[in-house]
């Protein structure tokens, strides 16, 4: 973004935020998540972090290099959809998997739309529902502590009682970043310190899909069950960050509250209705699609424009 | 019979129905999870296309021009439903697999548009010959998409293993998604060709199924003016 070729007329606010800047303080933030599952999850985890990242990279920089483009891969975007992919995977996935998940992300998602800016979608979330429908086995079956189960949000949809302390902490089955929501948290906090993010998007997000779920999830107000519901799946990870990505999310203020609360309703309904227990990831990138719509009915009027005509 | 030939190639490779013309997307996207489905639906249409061209040119100086539409739909349902008939009782298990696509070949593009800018204005023969060469490249394109997606989602050809056992399917390859990356990646490689023989110095020669400009009565909504403002950029 450093080489704008046409500057609008003054006033012009200056800022040291760059792209590489932005993405950087993203990859910081997501670092605590990324231990903690290393630690959870051990050898395995790591070398899946490792294969994604370095596959997503490779890939940026080979289409790059082939196209005769500009070469990109030092915005560390590319690292930040590598690591955001591997966080949304389960850790028993085996690496090859892994590299077509990474590949589809960059070549299919993001460049071949144009690159950083032009993709109308999260390339990490594409590329995982991408692999959940084409190896729905795999990619649905979660160990914790060597033992295949069900994760918390599976058992809660089948009527079960879980655990809400655990599941806050972490030590439930899950994939690898979104066990924890205290090391989410950490770094959405960090990013919000450092303005990266602001509210809006995960604050609507979350209250909307609390309210749904007070109404529709048929247990009323209990905090047990709404604690496990927020805790559990991607929720945490996705509201922080993925819903927040700059590309794909609305630039208009009103904008990102229409796309807050759409966010939480979809993700309510296919919870709760749908087959299968979890629906974060198909919920952002549906909503990734109505973007370029929720930003042309939320434009603000230009000064002078609009009001009743006298 | 120069004229036949030329129009075969034209249906296969110049104006091939799902690559460059870019019609029948339906059944092209929706039926071509085998090989074996590809080619039944392929050659289905070829049946009923070539029929259609040969009735609909020996009449062409007897339906009248505001009621050709109606009269061509009649036509060609007929002969779908001979087909229908025909695939149900010799091949019921490609009829099960293909199901609601078979009396949708009815309304198939490929089908109205060649009997509107072709067998409505030419003699017997040639459209005869229209139709085996738009047949045929139809049949190709399906087959093509077919291979890909077979072998890829679910690692057989044919219906028999050609990848190693240790290959895993990626399913996304059968299901509709599927149909729309190798599609694109497939028209993106035809395109990819025509370039290079263009800047070679031997163009292929520009598609010829537009109605010189006038868009308004033209079948191919897709096209939007491209087809004819290429050969405009010819002529000059």
């Amino acid at each position: 973004m450093s080489d704008l070729k046409s500057v609008s007329s003054s006033p012009h606010i200056r800022d040291k935020a760059t792209t590489s800047f932005i993405m950087l303080m993203v990859v910081i933030a997501l670092l605590p998540a990324t231990v903690f599952g290393v630690i959870q999850f051990k050898l395995p985890a790591l070398s899946l972090i490792l294969v994604s990242v370095a596959t997503c990279v490779l890939t940026e920089y080979l289409y790059e290099k082939l196209m005769h483009r500009k070469i990109t891969i030092g915005d560390f975007s590319a690292v930040v959809t590598g690591l955001l992919l591997a966080l949304n995977l389960p850790p028993t996935l085996p690496w090859w998997i892994a590299v077509i998940g990474s590949v589809f992300a960059i070549l299919v998602v993001k460049q071949l739309f144009g690159g950083l800016g032009q993709n109308f979608m999260n390339p990490a979330l594409g590329a995982r529902c991408f692999l959940l429908i084409s190896f729905t086995a795999r990619m649905t079956s979660f160990a914790y502590d060597g033992v295949t189960g069900p994760t918390p949000l599976a058992v809660l949809k089948s009527g079960g009682g879980v655990n809400t302390l655990d599941m806050v902490i972490g030590r439930i089955p899950g994939t690898i970043g979104e066990t924890s929501v205290i090391a989410i948290m950490i770094g959405a906090i960090f990013l919000i310190l450092m303005g990266i993010i602001d509210l809006r998007i995960p604050g609507t997000y979350l209250v909307t899909f609390v309210v749904f779920l007070i109404i529709f999830g048929g247990h009323g107000f209990d905090m047990n069950y709404i604690t496990a519901q927020l805790a559990g799946g991607g929720l945490m990870l996705g509201a922080w960050f993925m819903a927040t990505d700059y590309v794909t999310s609305p630039i208009t203020k009103t904008g990102q509250i229409v796309y807050g609360i759409l966010l939480g309703v979809l993700t309510g309904v296919f919870r709760l209705f749908g087959p299968s227990a979890e629906g974060v990831s198909y919920a952002i990138i549906i909503s990734n699609l109505l973007v370029p719509l929720i930003e042309r009915i939320t434009l603000p009027k230009a000064f002078g424009k609009g009001g009743k005509r006298a | 019979m120069n004229k036949c030939t030329e129009r075969l190639y034209n249906g296969i490779i110049k104006e091939n129905p799902t690559f460059v013309l870019m019609l029948g997307m339906c059944p092209t996207l929706a039926v071509t999870t085998s090989v074996i489905n590809g080619v039944g639906m392929g050659l289905s249409t070829t049946a009923v296309l070539v029929m259609s061209n040969l009735l609909i040119s020996l009449l062409r100086n007897i339906i009248p021009d505001r009621a050709r539409v109606p009269a061509f739909i009649v036509i060609v349902a007929s002969f779908v439903t001979i087909t229908e008939f025909l695939v149900e009782g010799y091949l019921p298990s490609l009829y099960d697999s293909l199901g609601i696509y078979i009396p949708l070949i009815v309304v198939n593009c490929i089908i109205l548009g060649r009997a509107e800018s072709y067998a409505s204005k030419n003699p017997v023969f040639p459209s005869i010959f229209d139709g085996i060469g738009m047949g045929l490249g139809f049949t190709v394109g399906l087959c093509c998409i077919g291979a890909v997606r077979e072998l890829l989602g679910s690692g057989q050809l044919l219906g028999k293993q050609i990848m190693p056992a240790s290959y895993e399917p990626i399913t996304i390859f059968v299901l509709a998604p599927g149909a729309f990356f190798v599609l694109a990646v497939l028209v993106a490689i035809m395109n990819k060709v025509r370039a290079r023989a263009e800047k070679k110095g031997r163009p292929l020669p520009p598609a010829q199924g537009c109605l010189g400009g006038d868009c308004s009565s033209c079948m191919n909504k897709a096209c939007g003016g491209h087809l004819f403002s290429g050969q405009e950029k010819e002529g000059k």
